[in-house]
């Protein structure tokens, strides 16, 4: 009886009676008795179409690195210009993601524990980034910030740099990785509801205060899931930042610019040596990703 | 009903959780500094053209020619990821096999993989001298430079929407509906279209939409291995790029004012269909 | 015997959902398996059904043991707990589905729906999606696409749960009296003793993956023959609902 009970509260919610028959959903691993064949022959699809299209590029970029030894390794890797690169990679990133963090959290709060007019509007809008080409999320800034931008003259008069400098590197990076803390959060909040959130402000909390005692245990998992997720597109931005950094080698220069730059001065393997350290910061990233998604289970 | 709702929630001092204030503000004045204002300006910039002049640009034979390169190999790329999508997405929640969370894992690649690198390494590996390449290139067929290798490219980029959309919809599927029809004597493979399959479209769909769109923006991954040859490999973000070097920002605006609204278009039809086909799910 | 179980087990994963199951269902009749949420009931309706194996045990149709047989080569129609109606399907096109998928011909199917949903008194719904019926429509739907393809036994899985309170009462006579006239040995599985004492002509105990009593309503009510159908069955209730006082 106790062991019944127990498989009792595993019970879909929505399953009405009996409860032998959600139960066994819930613990009978899917059967293909009939036909293993058509199991193996998927499964194989799956793994050869990932092996080629994902497994075998990240091999070559190794491969390649390491192509002419170890020492021209550590000679591209250690390199001046790769080095400042890469600090300007972290500090875009670093920015974007606590820019989009700080949006995210607002903008879910906002969304899902308020109803408005034009909230759906709202939302569509917060999603623009994300279906635009990079290239045209560069495009924008040079439009707006650059010589021929309607904020041109004014930033001229004030000797204010921001296309083809740092500035703009961080501000396109922002733009194309805007919606991913947000998009990780709102669906938790919104399905989280706000009776709690309620109640505690019946008993006189603050907005602060229900924030952090309320929602936020809530929505950790989710709001570090969303940090990985805008961290790794920010680090790999290429398009948008190319075409406002103007490519000024020790200054404007991401680690995918960097790449760019050295693979078309043929350079392959200091190319690839290159690659291979965003390959290795995204391999951590996609490791940390399934922690979180782990844990959150 | 919902209206009502609305108004008395929208009179000051009826909301009970405190901190609409700031976060709409908080909400609308980054919006609109960091996407709504810049992305005004592209509007701003292309209302000054001469309605000649803009289509003049449009309609000249090389974009016109890249915005059907990037339409067309974006499609195919995600037609192809539909397809491998849906194989994946089943093989993930269906069957049990070792290294199946490892599959899983690698699926996000493409998001956490920087552009440029898995450009030049599929570019390495498909030109008539890589691994794979190479063995194309001894039936006659090239990759690397050419539609092809642009179409993979955007493969590439676009194999986790449709994966992604898929799976938790095809997880929380009831197995009632398979049951009914296989009682009714169905196949499985009748089962699994006329029935299964219905099922999954509207995410399907979905899935499909984000991969085209990313793919008729994708620059970074396709840029190396298109080669760039006019007319034939010019991709139109790759076109936006070329004028802006030539400073011709006029030109530039006009490109990327048609590639935007037909990615807004492209969001719209799949929203719609969406839409309609959640009638359908109505308890 | 239409159809008979003989010392069925079932086990899920260490938990036993079925224990030396027998008994047997008359052809013609309506017969309930009831019992408490998670007696095993619905199990071996699933048995029956051939969408669940039993681990070991005889399960017999029409005299032929079936145990090997895919569920839908069994002859049976099956109504799921919630219909399970196909939903990007018209009415018409539900109710075919069976039939197309034997690739009848088509007049041959059109004329069958047609008389289906003439039965079930939908004649003018057949256009019309799942979304846009009622609890009680659905319930009809499921119950004739169930019977397209002319099966000689049909099994429901809790047929009435879905349904409000209100109309339970007028759809419980309905099938009733449809199963009558269509004349097919019918089981279906509820908790509600209400229901299965009303409905059904026969009715299975089932408590704890056991079967604690066969027999008729009456039978039960008068005769309950262990201690727990003693306890589960209302007795006063239905003396007074079958008029024996």
């Amino acid at each position: 009886m106790k062991t019944e009970k127990n498989l009792e509260q595993n019970k879909n919610p929505d399953a009405v009676g009996d409860g032998i028959h959600s139960i066994q959903k819930v613990i009978e691993p899917p059967k293909n008795i009939s036909r293993p064949i058509v199991k193996y022959i998927l499964i194989a699809i799956s793994v050869l179409f990932l092996a080629v299209m994902l497994v075998v590029p990240l091999i070559v970029v190794l491969v390649n690195a390491l192509g002419d030894g170890w020492a021209a390794y550590r000679e591209a890797v250690l390199d001046e210009y790769t080095l400042k690169a890469l600090a300007l990679t972290l500090l875009a990133t670093v920015s974007a993601v606590l820019v989009n963090t700080i949006f995210g959290v607002f903008a879910a709060y906002l969304l899902s524990k308020f109803y408005f007019k034009g909230c759906q509007a709202l939302a569509t809008l917060i999603d623009i980034p994300f279906s635009i080409s990079p290239v045209i999320a560069g495009l924008v800034f040079i439009l707006t910030f650059g010589n021929i931008g309607w904020m041109g003259d004014f930033l001229r008069a004030h000797d204010i740099k921001i296309v083809f400098a740092v500035p703009g590197v961080i501000l396109a990076t922002i733009f194309v990785t805007f919606p991913f803390v947000f998009r990780e959060l709102f669906p938790v909040m919104n399905a989280q509801g706000n009776d709690e959130e309620e109640a505690a402000a019946l008993m006189g909390a603050g907005g602060f205060t229900i924030f952090r005692r309320i929602t936020f245990p809530h929505i950790k998992w989710a709001l570090l899931y969303g940090v990985i997720l805008c961290t790794a597109r920010a680090m790999g931005e290429f398009g948008a930042v190319s075409v406002i950094s103007g490519h000024l080698r020790g200054k404007t220069n991401t680690l995918p610019l960097h790449v760019e730059i050295l693979y078309n001065e043929f350079n392959t393997t200091a190319a690839f040596a290159v690659s291979s350290i965003l390959v290795i910061l995204a391999v951590l990233v996609l490791i940390a990703r399934n922690i979180v998604e782990w844990k959150r289970k | 009903m919902e209206q009502q709702i609305v108004k008395v929630k929208n009179k000051k001092g009826v909301r009970v959780i405190p901190g609409f204030g700031i976060s709409m503000g908080v909400t609308l004045a980054m919006l609109g500094c960091l996407v709504l204002i810049p992305l005004a300006s592209i509007f701003l910039s292309a209302s000054q053209l001469k309605p000649g002049e803009f289509i003049d640009v449009v309609t000249s034979r090389q974009v016109v020619s890249g915005y059907a390169v990037s339409l067309s190999c974006a499609f195919l790329a995600a037609v192809v990821n539909a397809a491998f999508g849906i194989v994946l997405a089943w093989v993930l929640v269906r069957y049990d096999f070792p290294g199946k969370r490892l599959m899983d894992g690698l699926i996000e690649l493409p998001f956490a993989l920087p552009t440029a690198v898995a450009g030049i390494s599929l570019t390495y590996l498909y030109s008539d001298q890589g691994w794979i390449g190479s063995i194309f290139a001894k039936i006659g067929v090239d990759i690397a430079y050419t539609r092809i290798g642009i179409t993979i490219a955007m493969v590439f980029v676009g194999m986790p929407f449709v994966v992604r959309a898929v799976q938790p919809v095809l997880e929380k599927l009831d197995r009632q509906y398979e049951e009914a029809a296989r009682m009714l004597g169905a196949s499985k493979l009748y089962t699994f279209f006329r029935v299964i399959l219905p099922e999954l479209f509207p995410a399907l769909l979905a899935g499909f939409g984000l991969a085209f769109a990313r793919g008729i923006g994708e620059y970074g991954s396709v840029v190396f291995i298109a080669g760039n040859i006019p007319y034939k490999t010019q991709i139109a973000p790759l076109l936006i790029m070329t004028k802006l070097e030539q400073y011709k920002y006029a030109d530039a605006t006009a490109i990327a004012l048609v590639l935007l609204v037909i990615s807004f278009l492209l969001m719209f039809v799949i929203n719609s269909i969406q839409i309609y086909m959640q009638r359908f799910s109505k308890a | 015997m239409y159809v008979e179980m003989k010392h069925i087990n079932k086990t899920f994963d260490g938990f036993q959902a079925s224990r030396d199951v027998s008994f047997g269902v008359e052809k013609g009749h309506l017969a309930a398996l009831l019992g408490p949420s998670g007696s095993g009931k619905t199990t071996i309706l699933r048995m029956i059904a051939g969408l669940d194996r039993p681990d070991d045990g005889d399960i017999l149709i029409d005299g032929a043991r079936v145990n090997d047989l895919p569920g839908s080569k069994r002859g049976i129609g099956f109504v799921f707990q919630n219909y399970a109606l196909f939903r990007y399907m018209t009415v018409a096109d539900n109710i075919a589905f069976g039939l197309e998928v034997q690739k009848k011909s088509k007049g041959e199917i059109r004329s069958r729906v047609e008389e289906l949903l003439e039965l079930i008194s939908m004649k003018d719904l057949g256009k019309r999606y799942p979304h846009q019926l009622s609890g009680g429509q659905r319930q009809r739907v499921a119950f004739a696409r169930a019977l397209a393809p002319n099966p000689q036994l049909l099994l429901l899985d809790e047929p009435f749960a879905a349904i409000d309170a209100k109309v339970r009462r007028e759809l419980r006579t309905w099938l009733r009296e449809m199963i009558g006239r269509v004349g097919v040995t019918s089981i279906f599985v509820t908790h509600d003793q209400e229901e299965a004492m009303e409905v059904a002509d026969m009715v299975i105990l089932t408590n704890q993956g056991r079967i604690e009593q066969v027999g008729t309503p009456e039978e039960i009510c008068l005769h309950p023959q262990t201690e727990f159908v003693q306890d589960f069955i209302d007795t006063k209730r239905f003396e007074a609902l079958m008029g024996i006082s």
